[in-house]
Formats: structure tokens, sequence, C-alpha cells
């Protein structure tokens, strides 16, 4: 329960913290398309170096990468075992009873590990391994700016974001008060059959609804106390300016984007 | 001089009070002074009218009846533009009891300068204020620290710095110490008794626990929707009798020197506090020896 899945900021001072969010968020984007452009061995190998490479100057310690990567372990061995066993190709490897492996089988499986785990990598240290939430808010409701002027409600949008990301922490402590209180008066959470257990947990939700509620109240008159009005007039203490250094990873993105696809069309090495 | 806060015949009643029999207003005829620079502590039992009291003093529940100008203006005229709200909440700011339900950022400093930005100030003069705000209450050294991993007095205190920012000239406090260990509890009063001190804000203090109280200038006890008492702490403290009869008690170390009194001793000064009352005995015993 302490540790909460959404990726949580690591504090640090490495150059991918002081980009530019805004840029951060478009590098992300570029990152993903990047690495479906990926269609041979030494494109995969190029996107697997730039990952690391990521890492290395994020300066975020391996620990968390892979405590986050743990999440998507399960997907990551499920989708490599249906590759190995379900890919059919020339190169047979083993032909055992009713197992068939063939080379193109390993490829798809390695491909779709380095895929999956670069994905994963590019966007937790684009955006929320080195960007606050609130940053990321910000300029999730910068980039979408222009949709203002179609109404679409960027800024209440941008600053529900930000309450709930304030309020995850507090909510996930709040429900393991209540699961405690629960356990204390005799709930049993962890026996029984799926449908007991999930029946168990309606006397954790309902408090925990309930309290959401009046927090929410709470909160929205201490916010109107805040002379909170909506978007209109408001001012941002931190404003950002786009420096020219800030383009230079985005020319960076741009050069590993074209390498790859010219890696692609020369077909060097084995292809997908 | 006007006073800077000026209630007059005010009087409010909750809508939905067909479900509860009693359909007594909850305030109840409140008239009241408050000068620029005062300390007041608003007591009273749980129900007696006071949150209320608080909540109308900036517009979050407008009186049923009654007048309250602030700074000469009245404001519960309906022709009170949103500007005119705006700037009479940037004016009277209210910290809250649970310290968790009024941050709204991630991340300390930004949540301080939630008010200012909602102001449209110029970012400059909110980075100026969110310092300075911090600084007042001594959280400078958590700015980039996340609310969450702070104390219930670490947390009030940034609530305090987020309302200071404003720039506001009056602060309510309705019960902003209930929720805390008394370790936050005296964080927070000392952060409370500095603004009014070195600052000169107005600071009005709703709470229930005596020895908080004891700290203001003047206090003005609240039962059943009306005034009863409204003095000097030690004005107030001499009437335990009326206080026990609306669910009150006297700090202890009050109630220690009247009991002392009644048995006869004669102990001088008009002491009310924890200090001044352990002064006082001491200096009697010293004489007595």
């Amino acid at each position: 329960m302490k540790s909460i899945a959404l990726g949580q900021y690591y504090p640090s001072n490495s150059i991918l913290h002081r980009i530019d969010p805004r840029i951060k968020i478009i590098l992300a984007i570029l990152y993903i398309v990047c690495s479906f452009l990926c269609k041979n061995i030494i494109s995969y190998a190029v996107l697997a170096l730039s990952a690391v490479i990521l890492i290395l100057i994020s300066k975020i310690p391996l620990k968390i990468i892979f405590g986050g990567l743990k999440a998507v372990l399960f997907v990551l061995i499920f989708t490599s075992l249906i590759n190995i066993f379900w890919t059919t190709g020339e190169y047979l490897l083993l032909d055992w009873l009713f197992i068939h492996i063939y080379l193109e089988g390993i490829y798809a499986a390695i491909f779709m590990v380095i895929r999956i785990t670069a994905l994963i990598i590019g966007t937790s240290v684009f955006m929320t391994y080195t960007t606050t939430p609130i940053d990321l808010t910000d300029s999730i409701e910068d980039l979408l700016s222009p949709l203002k002027k179609l109404h679409v409600p960027v800024h209440e949008f941008a600053m529900m974001m930000t309450i709930a990301l304030r309020f995850i922490p507090t909510l996930v402590e709040e429900t393991d008060k209540i699961m405690t209180a629960q356990k204390a008066r005799g709930v049993d959470f962890s026996s029984g059959s799926l449908v007991s257990r999930a029946k168990a947990l309606i006397p954790v939700l309902i408090p925990l609804f309930v309290s959401a509620f009046n927090r929410a109240s709470d909160l929205a008159t201490a916010m109107e106390c805040r002379c909170y009005h909506g978007g209109d007039g408001r001012t941002r203490m931190k404003v950002r300016h786009i420096r020219f250094v800030d383009f230079i990873p985005l020319f960076i993105i741009l050069i590993l984007g074209t390498s790859l696809v010219v890696l692609n069309i020369l077909g060097i090495g084995f292809t997908m | 001089m006007n006073p800077f806060i000026k209630v007059s015949g005010l009087s409010y009643q909750y809508d939905d009070v067909e479900e509860s029999n009693n359909k007594a207003p909850i305030l109840n005829n409140v008239s009241l002074e408050i000068n620029e620079g005062e300390f007041v502590a608003v007591l009273g039992h749980n129900g007696s009218g006071k949150s209320t009291f608080a909540k109308l003093l900036n517009m979050i529940l407008i009186p049923t009846e009654g007048e309250i100008l602030i700074n000469g203006k009245n404001i519960c005229d309906p022709d009170m533009t949103d500007d005119d709200v705006l700037e009479l909440r940037k004016n009277i700011g209210m910290v809250f009891q649970n310290p968790d339900n009024q941050l709204v950022a991630t991340i300390v400093e930004d949540d301080v300068a939630f008010g200012p930005e909602n102001l449209g100030i110029a970012p400059d003069e909110i980075r100026k204020r969110v310092d300075d705000a911090l600084r007042d209450v001594g959280m400078s050294e958590y700015a980039h620290h996340e609310p969450h991993r702070l104390s219930g007095g670490q947390k009030q205190r940034v609530a305090i710095a987020g309302i200071m920012a404003m720039m506001p000239r009056c602060i309510i406090f309705d019960e902003s110490t209930a929720m805390l260990d008394p370790m936050g509890r005296k964080e927070v009063m000392n952060s409370i008794v500095r603004l009014n001190r070195e600052k000169n804000i107005t600071v009005i203090m709703i709470t229930h626990y005596m020895e908080e109280a004891a700290m203001a200038d003047r206090i003005v006890v609240i039962d059943d929707g009306r005034i009863i008492l409204d003095g000097t702490p030690f004005d107030v403290f001499e009437e335990e009798e009326l206080l026990k009869s609306c669910g009150l008690n006297v700090p202890q170390s009050t109630a220690l020197v009247h009991l002392l009194q009644n048995d006869g001793l004669n102990i001088d000064g008009k002491c009310v506090g924890l200090e001044e009352c352990a002064d006082a005995i001491a200096a009697l015993i010293l004489k007595e020896v």
C-alpha cells in the first residue's frame, strides 16, 4: 500500500529534470513513435541503447526503474511466451512433440520485450520520474490550450488532475486506516472465496467514499476562500520560457527517429 | 476610528431545518465590533454557532438577517460583484480544521502560490510572497516537499502560509488546531501569535481550547447563537460559573488560581496564561516564606 504504482517523481538535478516539461511530453510521444519504427536487430539494439542512455542521464537509480517495470513483468513474460511458441517461420530450432520453436519466435519475443521496456522507460523517464505531477498537468494544460478556443474546459481538466494527484496518497493512507479499523472489528480480507473477499471490501469502500466526499466539500470551501474562480485571470508563479537548449533533445530524438527509418530501409540484420 | 469588522443584528438559520425539530437559528442577533490588529478568540462548545459565524465573515454563507460591515463595506449587499467578493476573501483569509483538506497542490511552494495565482498577481511578486510567507511560518526548508509527507502541524503552517501569501488583513482560524497533536498545536499557535504581533494581522481564532484562548487579547464566548461574554481573558475567566453553564471550563492554571483564591490565599496580578499563573504562585510562595 505504501508505494504507489503511479510512477512517482524522483527529485534530482539531471539534464532531463531541467528540460521544459512541455518539451518532455512531446519527447515522450516521439519516443513512443520511435519504438514503433524499429524493424530489425540493429534498430532494436539502437532503441535498447537509447533507453539505457536515458536511464543514465536521468540519474534515476536502477532499483526504481526496475520497480516500475515489475508491474508489467507478467505482460512481458506472457507476450514473450506467446511469441516464442506461436510464431512460425523458416528456421526451426526445436521440434519436440507439439512444441515447435522457430528462430523468428525467439527474435519476436526479444523485440517485444525491448519495445515494451523501452516504451515504459521512455515515457516514465521523460514524464513521471523527472517531471513533478504539477508540472505535467500544467504543461498538458499549456499544450492543449488551443482547445480553449473550442470551449473545451482545459483548465478545469488540468485542475482536476492536479487535485486527483494530490489526494492519491491521502486516500491511500485513509484506506489503510479504514482497513486496519475494520480488521480490528473482525473483518477478514485475506481468506474465503473471491466473492466473500470482494464483499469484505464493502465496509472499506463505503467509509472511504463518504470521507472522500467530505474532503471534496471541505476542499471546495477552502479553495473558494483562497479566491479560486476558475482559470480566468489566473497567473502562474512558475512561468516557463522555452529556451534554445530545450530544442536540442528534440533534434536528438528526431535524429534517432530518422536513423531508425534509415536502418529499416538498409535492412541490415534480422528484419521482422 | 471605524472598526475593521462591524457585525450588527446578525442571524443565521440553515435551510435544511425540516429534518430537525429545532427551528432555532444557529446565530441569533449577534452584534460585535473587531478592530484592526486585534487578536480575538471565539469560544463555544460544539454547535454553538461559532464556525457559522466565521463562515459568514467571508461570504461562504450569507446571513439570514443583519449586517456585516468589513472595512466600512456592507458585504450583505446583494449588489456585491464577483470582484468585490474576491477582494473580501483576499482581505479575510481562513484556515480550516483539517490540514489535509485545504492543500491543493502536490508541492508545498506550489500550494502557497495557489492563492496569489488566483488573484492574478505577477509571477515575480508571487515568488517573493511565497518565500516570505514560508519564512514567516518557519517552513522555508520544506518548500519543495510533498504535503502528505509533512506532520499535521507542518501542514497547517503551510496552509497558513498559503493564506499569508494573499496578504490578508485578517485571518480566521476555524478550529485550526483541533486535529493536531500537542506539538503541532504549539507550532501553529506560535505562528498565529507571531502573525498578530509582528505583522499586525487581525486574528479571529475559533476554538474550544481554553489554553489557546488565554493567549488572545480578547475572548468572545458564544452559546446557543448568542454572545454571552466578551472581554479580556482575565475578565472572561472570572466568570467561571457562567462558562461552566455553557459547557466550557477555565484553563487549568486559572482554575488552580481560583481555587487558591477561594482558600483565602491572596494571589495578586491578573494572571491568565500558564507562565503568568506559575509566576504569580511562585511570587506568593516567596512572600509567605
